[in-house]
């Protein structure tokens, strides 16, 4: 009796009184998780003993700030969608025309891509386009690949890892002590890197093969944390927390080098005036070329024995297992070429940063690679790309928003809350878009035509 | 021998510690299935309100009880972090519930670093010391027993003691039970499955609280990075235990405390987590559900 009368009450308020209902509930919920954290400061005074300073006012306008999104929300925002639903639910189901961009996504994108360092060089010159090729241009990329390289574990196989940033680091540190002990070029080390982190992704795969799930989960991450614990406390090969500096650039295939002191500095040899962006262009390039190197890898392999079997494997591993799929070999496979294109990645980094130190290789950036594959929408290339671009581009455009030190005071560091505003990204995406951006899949075997499949047919395995 | 024993005891209080952060994994597992990230995390936010409330106590008043400012510290720290995972639960997990499996991980990693970042950019990035609250130490046969560790252990068993009382003897613990078993079945039988599932984290927050108030008696320092390792290593204790059993995550979590304080004592402390995490991984060969787990049966 009591649903039924609270039905009608629900039914009957108007959006503007169920905002103020819930508004005022926000504001009591919020009221009281901040009243300790906001309210209060704690700090140290001179004498190093913490105290309290208040800050009620900063408090009051958090709240306010709460109940005013939480207003906005109810009254308007959860009604004008409710609405739209409903208007798309009436309207008969029209078969969309996908437009040309649409249809030629990936080709515009790669095209956009080769060109964007030329564009920003034209934009802003030489020097003004350091920031830009490299700050964004590479570090999205490097997540880009790292993800498609974990999309092939994740995604394709449906193991859930959460220790991939081990075998970046294996490779990193691969290319950095092979190049600062022995002296081998970028270009031989590559490979070698790759290996390395194949191999170690084989050592994995072992143990980790009759676990499912969550056990298969914590051992990931366990892995990640082994190996980083070990670079820290190894200090005799890896120097510890203070990590391998110096690390050699990569050349253009011996060609060129990009160091300015060599007879054969590309300035010279090319005879053009002097730039650290030169080098920057360069890497750019090459990141570009590995991830697409992944990505060409990856669509190929799903069209091979191999590639079908993970995705079997990833739908159903008894139906699997009775067809004759040998689950073993295949999951070692995955785990294995995952882990290469992570080494690849990793060595990358290394030349490209010139120095490596765990710090680099922690946890939180296994989470935000497998972030990135799951709001991409697992298994799908182009949406990964398009979650690596938002989430790190988003982040990446915080360091840069100075105007926002005219509304909130010259103190302001927008950098200080990159990360916060990065985690609640990552819950606002997926309770959006719970599937990720591209939900779709697009089947490799088929029967007369080639249909994508709603994300609602498609599994996501079980580890 | 001496050695031993003392090693012995302090693997005690660590494990204790782990352990009453590991219920919280397990709980939430074992009824909805997920991998709780942002569990250390509520941890961190426990031992920071617990490191207020005492600032608040000693600003206010001269001098308080021992007794009396921890009781108060961990009450309000357990209202504090039930209401943060209440509110987490509600915002975060429950809109995704019956969605696709990796969907709450990722927004409880999320919730994770957006926790952890809040209260560094509410309290600072600096690590947060305390003087002593308790320092006495007693000598029992050559093995030094503080009363901090005397205090971590009562408190855990007399909770563990409430905590059993809870699942296995009242009605919410039979809703709970049933919860884990069969959810449908549970809703039709009538038992309001929301809010069991709202008032297991609940009772999570709660137990990682207070074991964030003694993590903060015993250390006297808490930072806003301190969720993770203690999170990191209590949901290795709850695997290791077998995910989903409330005893396994209790015996992972002395089990952890116990390999680490011998592994310090009696080869590297450098090492001590690779240990921590390798005996994990070499257990999980051989018993690939834990030591207490249920294997998993797969219906076709």
């Amino acid at each position: 009796m009591a649903n039924i009368a609270q039905a009608t009450r629900e039914e009957t308020a108007t959006p503007i009184q169920r905002g103020i209902r819930e508004a005022l509930y926000a504001g009591a919920i919020s009221l009281g998780l901040f009243v300790l954290f906001i309210g209060l400061r704690t700090d140290q005074n001179i004498r190093n003993e913490l105290i309290l300073v208040q800050r009620w006012g900063l408090l009051a306008i958090v709240v306010a700030l709460v109940m005013a999104g939480r207003f906005v929300m109810t009254a308007f925002v959860q009604p004008a969608i409710d609405r739209r639903k409903a208007e798309r639910a009436k309207a008969a189901p029209v078969e969309e025309e996908a437009g040309f961009v649409r249809k030629n996504f990936s080709k515009i994108a790669i095209g956009v891509m080769f060109v964007y360092p030329i564009l920003m060089v034209m934009l802003f010159g030489f020097q003004g386009s350091l920031k830009w090729v490299d700050n964004f241009g590479i570090q999205i990329l490097i997540y880009v690949m790292l993800a498609w390289g974990l999309n092939i574990v994740v995604g394709l196989a449906g193991l859930l890892d959460l220790g991939y940033v081990a075998f970046y680091a294996v490779g990193a540190y691969a290319y950095a002590l092979l190049a600062t002990h022995l002296g081998w070029s970028f270009w031989i080390l590559l490979p070698v890197a790759g290996i390395a982190a194949a191999f170690w992704g084989v050592i994995l795969g072992f143990p980790v093969l009759r676990l499912r799930g969550d056990y298969l989960a914590i051992v990931t991450l366990a892995f990640g944390e082994i190996i980083r614990l070990v670079l820290i406390n190894w200090r005799e090969v890896t120097n510890g927390a203070a990590g391998i500096s110096g690390i050699p650039k990569v050349s253009l295939f011996g060609l060129a080098s990009f160091n300015v002191s060599d007879p054969n500095y590309i300035a010279k040899v090319l005879g053009i005036a002097q730039s650290g962006a030169y080098y920057k262009i360069f890497l750019y390039y090459l990141i570009l070329l590995l991830a697409l190197l992944t990505a060409f890898v990856t669509i190929r392999l799903r069209r091979m024995p191999v590639g079908r079997a993970w995705e079997a494997l990833r739908e159903d591993e008894i139906a699997c297992r009775s067809l004759g799929i040998n689950t073993t070999t295949t999951k070692l496979t995955a785990f294995a070429t995952g882990a290469m294109f992570g080494g690849f990645a990793g060595s990358f980094f290394a030349a490209r940063q010139g120095f490596v130190s765990p710090e680099s290789f922690v946890f939180i950036e296994s989470a935000i690679i497998l972030a990135i594959v799951v709001l991409g929408g697992m298994g799908s290339l182009v949406g990964i790309a398009v979650a690596a671009a938002v989430m790190i581009g988003g982040t990446e455009i915080l360091r840069e928003m100075e105007f926002l030190k005219l509304v909130f005071g010259p103190d302001f560091t927008p950098e200080l809350y990159r990360m916060l505003l990065f985690g609640m990204a990552m819950v606002i995406v997926m309770l959006w878009k719970p599937r990720g951006f591209v939900g779709s899949r697009e089947p490799t075997a088929f029967l007369h035509e080639r249909k994508a499949v709603s994300s609602a047919f498609t599994k996501e395995g079980h580890g | 021998m001496q050695y031993f024993v003392q090693q012995m005891v302090n693997g005690l209080t660590l494990g204790s510690i782990y352990g009453l952060i590991a219920i919280g994994y397990t709980m939430v597992y074992g009824i909805i299935g997920m991998i709780n990230f942002a569990h250390g995390d509520i941890f961190m936010l426990g031992a920071f309100t617990a490191l207020i409330v005492f600032l608040i106590l000693t600003a206010m008043f001269y001098s308080v009880p021992v007794v009396v400012a921890l009781l108060i510290m961990m009450v309000v720290a357990m209202l504090m972090t039930s209401l943060y995972n209440w509110t987490i639960e509600k915002v975060a997990y429950r809109p995704l519930r019956g969605s696709f499996r990796l969907a709450p991980l990722i927004t409880a990693i999320g919730m994770s670093i957006a926790l952890s970042n809040f209260v560094q950019v509410t309290q600072g990035p600096r690590n947060k010391p305390i003087p002593p609250m308790v320092s006495q130490v007693y000598n029992v046969g050559g093995i030094s027993i503080s009363l901090k560790q005397i205090i971590i252990v009562i408190v855990t068993v007399s909770l563990l003691a409430i905590f059993w009382y809870l699942v296995n003897k009242t009605s919410l613990g039979r809703a709970q039970r049933a919860c884990e078993q069969d959810r449908k079945m549970a809703a039709l039988l009538g038992i309001d499955v929301d809010r069991t599932i709202s008032i297991t984290f609940i009772m999570g927050a709660a137990l990682a609280a207070v074991a964030g108030t003694l993590f903060l008696m015993y250390y006297g320092v808490v930072a806003f990075s301190d969720g993770f390792v203690p999170g990191v290593k209590a949901f290795t204790a709850a695997v290791l235990g077998g995910i989903g059993s409330l005893p396994g995550a209790m015996l992972g979590g002395l089990m952890i405390g116990f390999i680490e304080s011998m592994w310090s004592a009696y080869f590297s402390i450098d090492y001590k987590d690779v240990a921590a995490f390798s005996i994990l991984a070499i257990v999980l060969i051989f018993l690939p559900s834990g030591i207490l787990g249920r294997p998993e049966v797969e219906k076709v």
